[in-house]
């Protein structure tokens, strides 16, 4: 159903060696391991390798020096922000800043300017993500029609093009009548449908996590019960509909519960969570710091301690960035009008490896969470290294400490709250379809 | 002692001994408002701007009075809201004042924390005259002010504040103040109108007016909002006053010396009945009064007169 984009390989060698690095392809490798990739594809993963390799120079060895060797991250959930926005983000650049990050692969989402619900927004897209040769391209198409709710978007039309799922982002379907159409229409199509779950209603103009510090700052706040009276009537309409919702970033510890007992029915639902929500709470806001906005808010440590929960037990499925980008004048604005969303691509593996470090998840589990798991859901051709894959991979140190400076992001944009972290885990080297697409060697 | 700071941003920033400080210095400038010749030569030559981006004429002339008593020069700048839906942020109105080398901006912003944010990019001393919902911090002081010249004290006295808790900086401000200085706050307004966790405060919340009353020292009214009747906070205007206005009748709930309070303007019949407006339990005219006093002594200490205060935080 989905088309691979074709990467032509860019080097005179069709035969490429990653040699020396211990590889974690999740489910299948975890140990010191060669990779042989030929004409983009991977060929052998192994050591030492079974397959002949000539000793000569048409061959391109790339040393992994112990480092990791794993499937290119997925990303099932960034803003790229063209076509509409391309002051805050282009294609070009976010793709640039996804491979800067790890990441392979990356669906976007609707939420451009026109929005993409139709197909010469979607083909658009997939033509600007293959010419600037980074990470693949995923377009998500609208639910509704210019996701304003109320009429369904053409959803056939859509995935013909090449759309991996339909999702009306920030702009949630209110109307449940209308939500449960678009799952039975998604039906005959096999895609998930994602909703980003938000009463808006109860919302009402809040623009932290309601609570304590809200109060103390005098700030309106974005109750719980906001996300969770939208997931907890998404899995009914999954149950109704028998149609694979996929809840978008979640940030409630009942969110999390409520995925969690509707799994062990056998709902066919799964679940994203983004690396802000797991490292930082609503202490970030104190300051009025625009760069610690984003929605779903920023909530309390009970919270931070049920998504890792989740995540360990498999509640939820995948990490994903929400990377949205917005230019620094936008993020200057008074924290209450500042627009939501921080970037994402360069900071979620080494957020995600912290994880690892504080013991609750193995390294394997980690990178399932960001390579195969998130493919499986979207139904992509990657997020593996099998042989016969393309050779979609990312190499890098997980001992390496960096300090995270904004100014030398690739994205356009550098509104992150982790800016002067000192993090672990360096990204080396990112191929896509066996084409070196970022190298910091 | 001086007051050790460039700006005045929040009750919760201070301590209970520079509240204290402030009041006893406006409380001898206040001697100056009975003068024929209603000024002081503190703050000669120094440049205060008023840099309000919310209608206000209260505060805003309370400002520009104690500035110009204390010799001050003073610009009142009230940008439209049309050049901040042209973009231009607040940080850069306020460097173009600045430039203008002006001391101290006094500044009134619909967004919680504008304040703190404009402080920390300019050199001048910034007042918080109303940060959205968040804080009033003069407001507060000059409260605080009020009830110490009537009753002798804040510590151990009962206060009840009655209204629109959630959506109110003077609330935040003055339940902050009276806890610091160790009054015993009792906060009453119907469950709408209270924000989460506001028990974590210090307070005691009721929902009931009558309840609350009973042996208060001090009742701080707060101005209803009539448009938070769409956002489905209240069912009328009329319910309102039937539970929560402040009669008479309610007012002998609590002590017999009890004051009222209100930060104005008043909205009579629905929080606050004339005849208790206009009784002598109401010392709402005391409160402006003494709201001159309370800034002077704030520019004045800021400003490093006197006692040179650091400028370092």
């Amino acid at each position: 159903m989905v088309k691979e984009t074709s990467q032509k390989p860019a080097s005179s060698s069709n035969t490429i060696l990653i040699q020396g690095g211990i590889v974690i392809d999740p489910g299948r490798v975890n140990g010191r391991a060669d990779v042989l990739i030929q004409h983009g594809k991977i060929v052998e993963v192994g050591f030492p390798l079974k397959t002949p390799i000539r000793q000569d120079s048409s061959v391109i060895i790339l040393e992994a020096n112990g480092w990791i060797v794993a499937p290119g991250l997925v990303d099932l959930h960034c803003h790229l922000r063209e076509p509409g926005f391309e002051y805050k983000e282009t294609i070009a650049t976010g793709a640039a800043s996804a491979v800067a990050g790890g990441f392979t692969s990356i669906c976007c989402m609707p939420n451009t300017q026109p929005v993409n619900d139709n197909e010469s927004i979607t083909k658009f897209m997939l033509a600007k993500g293959e010419e600037a040769g980074k990470a693949r391209v995923f377009p998500i198409g609208a639910i509704t029609r210019k996701s304003e709710g109320e009429e369904l978007a053409d959803i056939g039309e859509l995935v013909d093009a090449g759309c991996v799922a339909i999702s009306d982002d920030g702009r949630p379907v209110m109307n449940s009548l209308v939500m449960r159409r678009a799952l039975e229409y998604a039906k005959a199509f096999g895609i998930p449908v994602v909703d980003h779950c938000e009463d808006l209603h109860l919302t009402d103009g809040g623009c932290m996590n309601e609570g304590i510090v809200s109060t103390e700052l005098g700030m309106p706040g974005i109750p719980d019960a906001s996300e969770e009276v939208m997931v907890a009537r998404n899995l009914a309409l999954a149950d109704l509909t028998g149609v694979h919702v996929h809840l978008a970033h979640l940030s409630t510890a009942r969110s999390v519960e409520l995925v969690r007992h509707a799994k062990g029915q056998g709902l066919p639902v799964s679940a994203e969570v983004c690396p802000h929500h797991f490292s930082i709470t609503e202490e970030a806001v104190r300051c009025y710091n625009s760069n610690a906005k984003m929605n779903p808010p920023l909530r309390t440590d009970e919270d931070v301690q049920a998504l890792k929960q989740g995540l360990v037990d498999g509640t939820i499925d995948v990490i994903a960035t929400d990377h949205a980008p917005h230019a620094l004048q936008e993020k200057q604005l008074e924290f209450d009008t500042a627009p939501f969303g921080i970037v994402g691509f360069e900071t979620a593996l080494p957020l995600t490896l912290r994880l690892v470090d504080d013991g609750v998840l193995s390294l394997e589990q980690a990178i399932d969470k960001l390579t195969r798991a998130p493919a499986q859901l979207f139904h992509l051709p990657v997020g593996s290294l099998q042989p016969g894959k393309s050779a979609d991979v990312v190499v890098f140190d997980p001992k390496e400490e960096w300090v995270v400076d904004p100014t030398q992001f690739h994205s356009k944009s550098q509104n992150t709250p982790f800016g002067g972290w000192t993090v672990k885990g360096k990204v080396k080297m990112t191929l896509v379809g066996g084409r070196v697409v970022y190298d910091a060697r | 002692m001086g007051l050790q700071r460039k700006d005045l941003l929040t009750i919760a920033a201070l301590t209970a001994d520079e509240i204290q400080l402030i009041l006893t210095t406006a409380e001898s400038l206040k001697e100056v408002g009975g003068r024929d010749i209603k000024k002081v030569p503190a703050l000669r030559g120094k440049t205060v701007v008023n840099l309000f981006f919310e209608p206000s004429t209260r505060t805003r002339t309370s400002f520009e009075l104690a500035a110009k008593r204390l010799s001050a020069d003073v610009i009142n700048f009230s940008p439209s809201t049309s050049s901040i839906v042209k973009g231009e942020t607040l940080i850069d109105t306020a460097r173009n004042i600045e430039s203008m080398q002006a001391d101290i901006i006094v500044l009134r912003h619909p967004s919680p924390g504008a304040a703190e944010n404009l402080a920390r990019s300019v050199r001048s001393s910034v007042i918080n005259a109303g940060d959205g919902w968040h804080e009033h911090p003069t407001q507060a002081l000059l409260d605080m002010f009020t009830i110490k010249e009537k009753k002798g004290r804040v510590e151990g006295l009962t206060v009840v504040i009655v209204g629109d808790i959630a959506h109110s900086r003077v609330a935040r401000s003055n339940i902050l103040a009276l806890t610091k200085l160790g009054a015993e706050v009792r906060v009453v307004a119907p469950p709408t109108m209270l924000p989460d966790s506001i028990e974590h405060f210090g307070v005691t919340v009721f929902y009931r007016l009558d309840d609350a009353l009973i042996g208060a020292d001090v009742i701080i009214m707060l101005r209803l909002q009539r448009e938070r009747l769409s956002r489905a906070l209240l069912p009328s205007i009329r319910e309102y006053a039937k539970l929560f206005c402040l009669t008479p009748e309610r007012l002998n709930l609590a002590k017999p010396e009890a004051i009222v309070m209100h930060p104005g303007p008043l909205n009579r019949g629905v929080e606050i009945s004339p005849s208790v407006a206009d009784s002598v339990a109401a010392v709402i005219l005391d409160q402006v009064t003494n709201g001159v006093s309370v800034r002077m002594a704030l520019m004045y200490l800021l400003s490093g007169s006197g006692e040179r205060s650091t400028l370092n935080e």
